[in-house]
């Protein structure tokens, strides 16, 4: 018994623990550079994610407020290889910072939170699992102690949060009020349809949607990435999105499947929104976060199309984009961290002639960003062929033509990036970036990832015959 | 039986000559970067041929029927239980034709290459993205399943997209490449959809499988496809219907033609492979390869049929008017590509009347050598002339004696003047459209004439005329470039006499095909009116009728008769078919047609600039619109769904 509690929990104890080792270190007397508490803290995640594929279990716990199973482990070790990717182009920014060992503290609290939602299977287990992974957010958005956009976006991330959790909580309430449970396993049986329950469940659909920046919940987004750092805008627009997008899946599928109806329309109606809208503005950026940033929102939009498959298909294309997104967005993020780390250059028009002086990383940008478009063969291609193959299988046939117009729109700004990194000239390009030794194996993961979880094809069957659907 | 490793090796040796150029070639292998292209495309020329050559005469036929086989299969991705991923590779006429085609054709551009990008900078990057095209444009046509082209139809994009933006520091080589991409983009957004409906409705992806599903009238697939319907048009037409779209961006048809012209700004080599031989004729292609169900359909062939025939005759007219060679290669081969459209859609499938597909199939065929020595020799003419403009160019015939003759051989086989290879393919085509619709066949007819002239006005343009001086010393260039003008120049001439309609045809079987010489002479003779109309017109310039009346005294009746012919012929053409039916057409296209997708992207930026108050920077007004979003939904589902 002892031991399943172990192994069921694996995932979350392996980030107490070491949240505890640093912070001990942390209060303790020895004096530790920054080099070495990097590379300390970059060991620990790596074998927190390499622990994660052995000796697991299905199973719950704690009268059915917690549970875990193969598809769940899936998705913690894809935000575990998240965090660590993430912690390796960091360290750029972090080898001159005052607080590295803080950093992590938020990090892996966050991580935890996330960890706690995805196997929440209880309303109010998730809703904690939520505020732990939000709040440390805030606190790394306002990491750049000394710049004023960085506090301007923590601001207006806690703001934001607060209000959205806020009316989750409403939703959470009425949900119990109509139904008197808060079980996952409970629910479906009550969910009956009425007015009152609707209004509960969009509340709770909006909470989502919020946190995976759909249109119209997403205006914080852009702000926010553009004011937090870059390694916290990855972690951001990556794993915290991606433990959502995981989530939100598996509540519309499980819980709310007696409202299916109800959530096909509103996934509908919001992925035509957060595509073209998200495809719109991200065609205007003039700076490079704020583009991925409106580009990131467009990825959603994608997202909710697979999901709107409602099948084993739907589950399975949506984590496997994620999967890819991982690889994808945290390249483009990679290269953007390390020219704002040594430049703090940011706009569209400084990347000119990026080829010219650094052909290494202007290749890895210009394939994350083929990726990003859904170029074949990169990962991202097949990323979004899955996603649109599992939508249409309601045979919406406007929805998919929506979708591939979207992605025709993307392709032209992502497009416009390549230009401006090979084709433009410019006088005063970025000087030659140096990188050290973690931000090369970051790139050699990412780059590995766009390219062999597109072509490999276990992986997608993997995670396709660990899906449920309906 | 065959050797399934040595089908493997035609696409992979460009791939593994792509990999080692474009890793190592900047720096280390440079020099040599040609020669191994050069080398690896060679064995994959030579082992098509040997795999052509199997297929054709020793083990293809089985009771007198070409059957398809499927040499390699790979169950690459199980997407749900019962829709599977394919990676495979099919052997059948279309796919053997097109391997020999594609590499041989490669293969000389490999060559000429080797003289004519001599002392580039990024010569081996050259070479690498020439390997990959070669390689994408290979895996496309070995497909066995529509993902698996659609996936190679894409890489073939990229390819494409990164060779005519070669000379990235032009910036309208940029703005061409970028042009490229987007369009047949847009046009690939179609091919998926289409491809979406059929895979859905077939559950399947398979060629052989979809093909075999969706033309029993019988199964549940067809009944599925055939059934549901979207704005009053069935499903299985929708589907093939976005295909061809798919098709049409990437061959080029009107109205999603308007990248062709301006992709000339890659290196003309490059345009010789992609935009005379491969990439362009891979829209044909794709509807050969599912012109069962094409045939089955119907509807979505007379699309196909009107849009052929419309944009051979466009293009024809429209290349009547330009002024630079490349764009009237380039307009010509719109044309001669609406010519294998059409013919495909007024075919049938079975015995005599599936004449239209192999009059396609064999036009391709021709066509891709005619034309790629067409763009060589524009190559090798605008590499002694430093300029694209024929205005700059008469009198080479001198200078440049192989290029001259290989371009005339060229010019006979488009013309369609016997027994140059064109002359053979086009008859068929003008055969077929003649049985099935008499509107196309007016068409095909009054484009063959159109054809004939143009070529000959590019002809006597270049040739002849004025001499040009020319300062370059350097003659017709090395044997790198005259070599394959020459190899190109005898296929020209004679490609026709492939026994082509025992060989190539929709259902397998032999066709017996003969010429008619009564049916040949009105097209014929329309070309050399053609012809002759644009050597009075280009031969020679200015000369006045002052001269002509001064040189020839006592004849000056018959030269004042001969000028007043002269300024009839001139008069019609400048004045009638320019002014009144090209510069519209020419001014159309670059307007409206082109406008039209500007249009498109201008009044997304202006929405886009429209809505950015949304985005205010203010929290308050974030919440206020979440808020929104909450009370829209809900009343949307309560009162709505």
């Amino acid at each position: 018994m002892l031991n399943d509690f172990f192994i069921l929990m694996k995932f979350e104890l392996l980030p107490a623990v070491i949240f505890f080792v640093l912070l001990f270190i942390k209060v303790g007397t020895a004096e530790l550079s920054n080099a070495s508490i990097i590379r300390l803290a970059n060991i620990l995640l790596f074998i927190n994610l390499v622990a994660g594929f052995f000796y697991n279990k299905d199973g719950g716990m704690f009268g059915d407020m917690f549970h875990t199973n193969a598809l769940i482990v899936l998705q913690k070790s894809i935000l575990n290889l998240g965090i660590f990717i993430v912690s390796l182009q960091a360290e750029a920014w972090l080898r001159t910072h005052k607080h590295v060992i803080e950093f992590y503290l938020l990090l892996l609290s966050s991580l935890m939170g996330m960890f706690f939602m995805i196997s929440g299977a209880n309303l109010l287990m998730f809703y904690l699992g939520l505020e732990l992974a939000t709040i440390p957010l805030a606190a790394l958005a306002n990491f750049d102690l000394e710049k004023r956009k960085s506090s301007e976006a923590a601001m207006k991330l806690i703001m934001s949060s607060a209000f959205s959790s806020g009316l989750l909580l409403f939703g959470i309430s009425l949900m119990y009020g109509t139904t008197g449970t808060l079980g996952f396993a409970q629910l479906p049986a009550l969910l009956n349809g009425s007015n009152l329950q609707v209004f509960a469940f969009v509340l709770l659909f909006a909470g989502f949607a919020f946190k995976i920046s759909v249109v119209p919940f997403h205006l914080w987004t852009a702000d926010v990435y553009e004011g937090a750092p870059v390694p916290v805008t990855s972690f951001l627009s990556v794993v915290s999105k991606g433990a959502f997008i995981f989530v939100f899946a598996s509540v519309l599928y499980t819980v709310f499947k007696p409202l299916a109806d109800t959530w096909y329309h509103m996934l509908f109606l919001l992925s035509v929104l957060t595509m073209v809208i998200g495809n719109l503005f991200a065609l205007r950026q003039q700076n490079i976060k704020r583009m991925l940033a409106f580009s990131s929102i467009a990825q959603m939009g994608f997202i909710l199309i697979g999901i709107s498959g409602s099948s084993q298909a739907g589950t399975a294309s949506a984590v496997y984009f994620v999967l890819v997104y991982v690889f994808t967005n945290l390249a483009a993020f990679g290269v953007v961290a390390l020219v704002s780390a040594q430049t703090g250059k940011e706009d569209i028009t400084d990347y000119k002639g990026f080829h010219a002086t650094n052909p290494v990383l202007a290749w890895v940008l210009a394939i994350a960003l083929f990726s990003l478009a859904g170029v074949p063969p990169t990962a991202g291609f097949f990323g979004k062929f899955f996603l649109i193959m599992a939508g249409a299988a309601k045979q919406n046939y406007w929805l998919i033509t929506i979708a591939a117009l979207n992605m025709i729109v993307s392709l032209y700004y992502y497009l416009n990036l390549v230009k401006a990194l090979f084709m433009d000239a410019n006088a005063s390009p970025v000087p030659k970036i140096t990188f050290g030794v973690y931000a090369k194996l970051a790139i050699v993961i990412c780059i590995a990832g766009m390219v062999l979880s597109g072509l490999a094809s276990v992986v997608y069957e993997y995670i396709y015959n660990l899906s449920t659907g309906f | 039986m065959f050797n399934n490793i040595n089908i493997a090796l035609v696409p992979l040796l460009p791939l593994a000559s792509s990999i080692l150029l474009g890793l190592f070639g900047r720096k280390y292998i440079k020099n040599a970067a040609g020669i191994i292209g050069t080398a690896a495309l060679l064995v994959s020329a030579v082992l098509s041929a040997y795999i052509a050559y199997e297929y054709f005469f020793v083990a293809g036929k089985i009771d007198n029927v070409y059957q398809p086989i499927i040499a390699m299969q790979y169950n690459w991705l199980q997407f749900t239980p019962s829709l599977s991923i394919n990676l495979g590779i099919i052997i059948d006429p279309i796919s053997v034709m097109m391997m020999v085609v594609v590499t041989f054709v490669s293969l000389m551009v490999h060559v000429f290459s080797l003289g004519y990008m001599k002392g580039e900078e990024r010569y081996a990057t050259y070479y690498a993205y020439l390997s990959l095209f070669t390689f994408s444009m290979l895996g496309l046509v070995i497909s066995t399943n529509i993902f698996q082209t659609y996936m190679f139809w894409e890489l073939v994009g990229v390819s494409s997209y990164l060779l005519i933006g070669y000379y990235f520091q032009k910036p309208s080589a940029v703005s061409a490449a970028k042009k490229a991409f987007i369009v047949t983009r847009f046009a690939d957004l179609g091919f998926l959809i289409g491809i979406l409906i059929l895979a859905f409705h077939a559950e399947t992806l398979d060629f052989q499988t979809l093909i075999q599903r969706l033309t029993d009238a019988n199964s549940t697939q067809f009944a599925s496809s055939a059934s549901s319907t979207f704005l009053g048009v069935s499903a299985l037409t929708w589907g093939l219907t976005l295909v061809f779209m798919g098709g049409a961006g990437k061959s080029a048809m009107f109205p999603l033609h308007v990248w062709l012209p301006d992709a000339m700004e890659g290196p003309t080599p490059v345009s010789a492979l992609i935009h005379a031989a491969t990439m362009v004729v891979a829209g044909v292609y794709l509807v050969a390869r599912l012109f069962p169900i094409f045939s089955f359909d119907g509807a979505a062939l007379t699309v196909v049929t009107y849009v052929g025939a419309f944009s051979a005759l466009f293009a024809a007219i429209i290349a009547c008017t330009q002024t630079d060679i490349k764009r009237v290669l380039a307009y010509s081969t719109m044309s001669q590509i609406g010519f294998m459209m059409f013919a495909l859609g007024v075919s049938g499938y079975g015995g005599e009347n599936g004449l239209g597909y192999m009059a396609a199939m064999f036009h391709l065929f021709t066509h891709a050598f005619f034309k790629s020595l067409l763009f060589l020799g524009a190559g090798a003419v605008i590499h002694l002339v430093h300029s694209n403009d024929m205005n700059d160019m008469g009198g080479l015939r001198k200078l440049m004696p192989i290029t001259h003759i290989s371009f005339l051989i060229a010019c006979f086989a488009i013309a369609g003047i016997p027994p140059f290879a064109g002359f053979f393919s086009k008859e068929e085509i003008l055969l077929s459209a003649f049985h099935a619709n008499t509107l196309v066949y007016g068409v095909a007819l009054l484009t063959s004439g159109l054809t004939a002239f143009y070529m000959f006005r590019l002809y006597f343009s270049i040739f002849w005329q004025k001499d040009t001086e020319v300062h370059d010393s350097h003659g017709e260039g090395p044997w790198a470039m005259k070599l394959p003008l020459i190899i190109l120049g005898a296929l020209a001439l004679l490609a026709g006499f492939v026994p082509f309609s025992s060989l190539v045809t929709a259902d397998g079987m032999p066709l017996e095909t003969h010429i008619d010489i009564a049916f040949s002479a009105a097209p014929v003779l329309l070309a050399a009116a053609g012809i002759l109309l644009a050597m009075r017109l280009y031969k020679k310039a200015n000369e006045t009728p002052a001269k002509i009346a001064l040189a020839l005294g006592g004849l000056y009746h018959a030269a004042y008769r001969k000028f007043y012919i002269d300024e009839v012929y001139a008069f019609v053409t400048k004045k009638i078919i320019f002014n009144l039916i090209g510069r519209p057409a020419a001014w159309f296209d670059k307007h409206i047609v082109d406008g039209l997708m500007n249009a498109m992207a201008s009044v997304t930026a202006a929405f886009a600039g429209l809505i950015k108050g949304l985005q205010s920077g203010k929290v308050q007004q974030y919440a206020l619109y979440f808020f929104g979003g909450i009370v829209t939904l809900t009343i949307l589902i309560i009162y709505w769904w």
